[in-house]
């Protein structure tokens, strides 16, 4: 589904992707691990499309179509969805408004039929469940005035109902208690499908306690160090990060 | 062109002279500024952003009185389902009863039109009126006092609570070119009342018109007002309004400005806290387009100390529209401890629109918290990833960021019909801008 190859990336001078390599097929979940300014933030967001970055090398194919070379919006219209790590705030403007928004221009895009707003709210019924909430958060403005935890929620809930082929979840789980957490995971859990896939980007393994990944890479100084399954999630736990950045410097 | 006013202000004072000998001398008095100063000029500091001479320089004589060509269904538009809402409205400056729905008050609440106030001699009118829009102040409240007639006029008693608010709806007929109408408004809330009062200027597309509006208001200690203005005039008229608002001690005042019509528009917006522990807001936003010139400039003096003032204004540009900010904060040597906060944010839409932004902060106070900002610029860039990466690029995504810019400052009006009306209004806007 994905294939990055040797990916390279900057902000202004800062050289922050040093060529990463990666596969993911679908049904598969894949976490990506690594401290703080080790480039994990980074890679999800050149993968959505952020302006503030430059891709100074290397390739991404989504489906075999050349990922860098679309439009944020065309990638997401292609099935790729990033969840925030800081989701924007947007005041005056309905959850309800821009979520029916996003799907008719993915549907669009698609040539399907939009959708009116009646027959929306149904479906947006049935998604709210997945996130435990009720009807009246549609009437909210985006984001606007929401708590962290409601925030990242909100992520969730669009990703329902948007069903991305590919979803990245970017440190979806700062500052999340742990009901929240949950809910959040478990939605998470609920849209795994054998034909899509998903990237958790993280710092703690706790999430993968909720979300249990088929394939853990961890990232220091913007190359994948070491590559494993669920196993080295909990050895990271354990041992921190610090083995591995002292590998990738000796090696 | 000065002299057609002076003559239209002759025949008001042969015609229908003022019984009251304060009301004349107030008259007079504005006439004969106005015969001496005329209209400002581009080197008057507080005029040299404008474009004046169409106004200034045209005919304009004084309206009609509405000839009962103006129906319910002409005023229908301007009009907003606030529960309880008693409406007011006046056909080029004269009260219009056929129209308005001034409904049951409060006791202790007097919501009349100035005219049948005047008649009636309510005490409040002598005590007030003129007092704090002095026509010495500029040539626009001087040629205002010299036609004092009509307008709106709201008392509260102290300690009364008026309850539902009061619309007072300024409709320009237009159907004669060149007529103005100069509609003068007294609200006046005495010590502990409040109330809620929203003026709309307006008038059918097309109207060549000039609305030349003044509206003083006096707050007593520990009183609330919470006051809207609501500009909504053709596009090819011109509107000057004029609002002073003087503060007692411990009172609150809330003021939006929202400015969608007019050729030429023009907001004076005068605050005088006279008196300690005052909080006043101060709303504003302004979308032109066209050749439109939408102009805000306030003044808040603040002259006591322990008060706060917050004010946001926000303009929206586009084609070659043309927006002025002047924000004037003035603190006293005795107003220590203000705390004043000034924000004007504008939005460029193209290239040819442009927009001149000046805050003026003159601090006389050495403990004073007093910031201003004043930002210009395009769409947010990081709301605009925010919805590409939802699939939500191009022209729908700029019209949702511009939409939110505009409904952060209409989502602070406390009135869901009026907030959800002019959202529309926004929303239409930018669905005719199509592609831009």
């Amino acid at each position: 589904m994905l294939e990055i190859k040797n990916l390279q990336a900057k902000a202004g001078e800062k050289q922050i992707l040093n060529g990463i390599s990666l596969t993911v097929n679908a049904g598969e979940v894949h976490a990506i691990m690594g401290p703080n300014g080790s480039g994990k933030s980074t890679l999800a967001q050149v993968l959505a499309g952020h302006p503030a970055y430059e891709v100074t090398g290397g390739e991404v194919r989504f489906e075999g179509q050349d990922l860098l070379d679309m439009e944020p919006e065309e990638r997401a219209q292609a099935g790729v969805f990033l969840a925030f790590q800081y989701p924007v705030e947007i005041a005056g403007v309905s959850n309800a408004y821009f979520l029916r928004a996003a799907y008719n221009e993915i549907q669009k895009a698609r040539g399907k039929e939009e959708m009116d707003p009646i027959d929306f709210l149904d479906l947006v019924e049935e998604k709210l469940k997945l996130v435990e909430w009720g009807p009246e958060i549609m009437s909210r403005a985006v984001n606007h005035g929401f708590s962290g935890g409601e925030k990242k929620r909100n992520e969730i809930l669009q990703m329902a109902v948007l069903e991305p082929k590919l979803a990245i979840l970017d440190e979806t789980d700062s500052g999340l208690d742990i009901d929240a957490l949950r809910i959040v995971a478990n939605g998470v859990n609920k849209l795994r499908r054998p034909d899509n896939a998903t990237i958790v980007v993280t710092h703690y393994q706790r999430l993968l306690n909720y979300i249990v990944p088929d394939h853990v890479h961890v990232l220091a100084g913007g190359r994948i160090v070491k590559s494993g399954g669920k196993e080295l999630a909990l050895e990271l736990e354990a041992k921190g990060y610090e083995w591995l950045t002292e590998e990738a410097v000796t090696a | 062109m000065t002299t057609t006013y002076l003559k239209d202000i002759e025949t008001v004072a042969r015609n229908g002279g003022a019984k009251a000998p304060w009301l004349e001398a107030l008259r007079r008095q504005g006439a004969e500024r106005f015969a001496a100063t005329g209209f400002p000029t581009t080197r008057d500091e507080d005029w040299r952003f404008n474009t004046l001479a169409p106004l200034t320089q045209a005919e304009f004589q004084l309206a009609p009185a509405d000839l009962g060509g103006v129906t319910a269904a002409d005023v229908a538009p301007f009009l907003y389902a606030i529960p309880g809402v008693r409406t007011l409205v006046f056909v080029n400056g004269r009260y219009a009863p056929a129209l308005s729905s001034p409904g049951e008050v409060p006791a202790g609440v007097t919501v009349r039109n100035l005219a049948a106030a005047l008649g009636a001699q309510h005490p409040a009118l002598e005590a007030h009126l003129g007092r704090y829009a002095e026509p010495g102040k500029g040539g626009f409240t001087a040629l205002n006092t010299a036609f004092v007639k009509d307008g709106l006029f709201v008392h509260v008693e102290k300690n009364v609570d008026a309850g539902a608010p009061i619309h007072a709806v300024f409709l320009s007929d237009g159907k004669v070119g060149n007529a103005a109408s100069h509609p003068r408004s007294l609200i006046v809330v005495e010590r502990g009342a409040r109330v809620a009062v929203l003026e709309s200027y307006v008038g059918p597309a097309g109207g060549t018109y000039f609305t030349n509006a003044v509206t003083e208001a006096v707050v007593g200690d520990n009183a609330h007002l919470e006051h809207l203005k609501i500009q909504r005039e053709s596009e090819l008229a011109s509107h000057v309004g004029t609002t002073h608002i003087h503060q007692g001690r411990d009172s609150r005042v809330t003021s939006f400005a929202i400015s969608l019509g007019a050729a030429f528009g023009r907001n004076n917006l005068d605050i005088n806290l006279d008196g300690e522990n005052i909080e006043s807001q101060m709303l504003g936003l302004y979308m032109g387009r066209g050749r439109q010139e939408l102009d805000n400039h306030t003044n808040l003096l603040h002259a006591h100390p322990n008060c706060g003032t917050r004010e946001v204004y926000k303009g929206i540009l586009d084609d070659r529209a043309h927006g002025i900010f002047n924000g004037k904060i003035y603190v006293t040597p005795l107003a220590q401890k203000t705390d004043a906060k000034q924000t004007n944010r504008a939005l460029l839409l193209s290239d040819t629109a442009r927009i001149d932004t000046k805050p003026q902060l003159e601090i006389f106070a050495d403990d004073v918290k007093c910031t201003h900002g004043a930002t210009v610029g395009n769409l947010d860039q990081l709301a605009g990833f925010y919805l590409q990466s939802r699939g939500i690029g191009g022209a729908l995504g700029r019209k949702i960021l511009v939409y939110a810019f505009a409904a952060e400052i209409l989502e602070e009006i406390p009135y869901e019909s009026v907030r959800q009306g002019l959202e529309a209004l926004v929303m239409a806007r930018l669905d005719e801008r199509g592609e831009g």
